[in-house]
């Protein structure tokens, strides 16, 4: 099952509408990283709100996205955790340290806005924009 | 003595034996003579019974007519419960006053102690009908014995199993009660925490919390745990599980009111608290949650609206 990326302007937006296999997430992970380069995108959006499971290889694998993305230089944020999903994975351990999580996926947009905003405020002399 | 006594027992099972296929008719005969019996003399055995009952002070919390008024329903569903042999009328009957008496604080053992009047009361009237003829009134209560012991049961049964539905009913009352989730404001949620919380409850807490936090798009969650007296190891892990749970909703949790006994213990067992942040009081929680919100306020909404006013303009 192939997850459609889409772009909105600076953004990459991966919407996740069914249940995924390890293979189907190595691949999304793949085509996310290489097009982060290819479209000098700003911000990765990862749409879990479809999922009612997350096993650990998703988790390791929404992770790695977000810490891989970040190093060709986009901010990733998952979005749409849904309440039962968010429980289980705390009991299990699986918390998503240092990744972003909002709520939907219009506060993934703000979130990605303020935090390229920030990053453009703060370092200008980089000059990503 | 005994010797006797077993005797006359063996002479009246081998007297019902004997009677074989007729049983069932004779029995039921003996029955419908029974509750003729009790309906012909209702009046007299029905005040005998409410006067009984004053006098062994039971029911106290109720009324002597309205002991009155009760005795005679009930009396006239046990003659027809004995009349029938069904028990669905005295149990829905019995489930009623349950539901009427309850609330004003009739104990069980007032209950069953009424049934098991009512039952002396009768079995004392069929004595002294029939004292003159021991082999039937042997009979008469072979009949009316298992009935008596059935109904009393029922009655019984049916008040115990009112009790327990509402303290079902009250157990769910408290536990809804205990766990509200208040909005302040827009994005800010409280939740204050009263009382012991134990795995079920703190389970559910985080449940309706996350529910909350979806529902009403919260940002910042104030948990305040002044009202929770002792706090172990389970519990502060639990609190750490909730606040990571709502960081993946995307809301920053602040845990206020931690006591000072509280602090101490969780240090002292080695809780690691050190992803939570806390404030000291609700009043600072509140402040901290509205900086925060503040913080974001700002940098969010106002590309927002530019966004939403771009992709028209391009089309």
């Amino acid at each position: 099952m192939e997850v459609p990326i889409l772009r909105q302007g600076q953004y990459l937006i991966a919407s996740i509408q069914s249940a995924l296999t390890d293979a189907d997430l190595s691949h999304l992970r793949e085509a996310l990283i290489a097009q982060v380069g290819r479209s000098r995108c700003r911000g990765v959006i990862v749409d879990v709100t479809a999922l009612d499971v997350m096993d650990s290889f998703a988790v390791r694998t929404l992770r790695d996205i977000a810490h891989m993305a970040r190093l060709r230089g986009a901010e990733t944020v998952i979005v749409g955790i849904q309440p039962d999903v968010a429980f289980a994975m705390v009991q299990l351990g699986l918390t998503l340290k240092g990744v972003a999580t909002v709520l939907d996926l219009e506060e993934g947009l703000a979130f990605l806005d303020s935090r390229t905003k920030a990053t453009l405020d703060t370092k200008p002399k980089r000059g990503r924009g | 003595m005994a010797d006797t006594k077993r005797s006359s027992m063996s002479v009246s099972t081998r007297a019902s034996e004997a009677s074989g296929g007729a049983l069932t008719e004779s029995s039921a005969g003996l029955l419908r003579e029974l509750v003729a019996h009790l309906r012909q003399n209702r009046t007299q055995l029905r005040e005998e019974w409410a006067r009984r009952i004053t006098r062994a002070e039971l029911l106290t919390a109720m009324t002597e007519e309205e002991i009155f008024a009760e005795a005679t329903a009930v009396y006239d569903n046990y003659v027809e419960a004995l009349e029938t042999g069904t028990f669905e009328a005295l149990q829905a009957y019995s489930r009623r006053l349950s539901e009427r008496i309850i609330p004003r604080g009739v104990e069980t053992d007032e209950v069953v102690g009424i049934v098991l009047l009512l039952r002396d009361v009768l079995a004392r009237s069929l004595f002294n009908k029939y004292q003159d003829n021991v082999d039937k009134l042997n009979r008469i209560l072979d009949s009316y014995e298992p009935a008596a012991n059935r109904i009393a049961n029922t009655v019984a049964v049916g008040f115990v199993e009112e009790r327990e539905r509402i303290i079902r009913q009250q157990q769910e009352a408290i536990r809804e009660l205990s766990t509200p989730v208040l909005q302040v404001r827009e994005r800010l949620l409280i939740l204050p925490i009263i009382g012991v919380i134990d795995p079920q409850r703190a389970r559910q807490l985080t449940e309706q919390l996350l529910r909350a936090i979806r529902a009403n798009r919260a940002k910042v969650v104030v948990i305040d745990v002044t009202g929770v007296a002792a706090m172990d190891s389970g519990v502060a892990n639990h609190l750490v599980q909730t606040v990571e749970a709502s960081r993946l909703l995307g809301a920053t949790v602040i845990v206020t009111g931690l006591s000072p006994e509280i602090a101490q213990t969780l240090v002292t067992i080695g809780v690691d608290l050190s992803e939570m942040s806390t404030v000291g009081d609700l009043q600072g929680g509140i402040e901290e949650a509205e900086r925060l919100l503040a913080d974001r306020a700002a940098p969010t909404l106002a590309p927002l609206a530019t966004r939403e006013i771009a992709p028209e303009s391009q089309r």
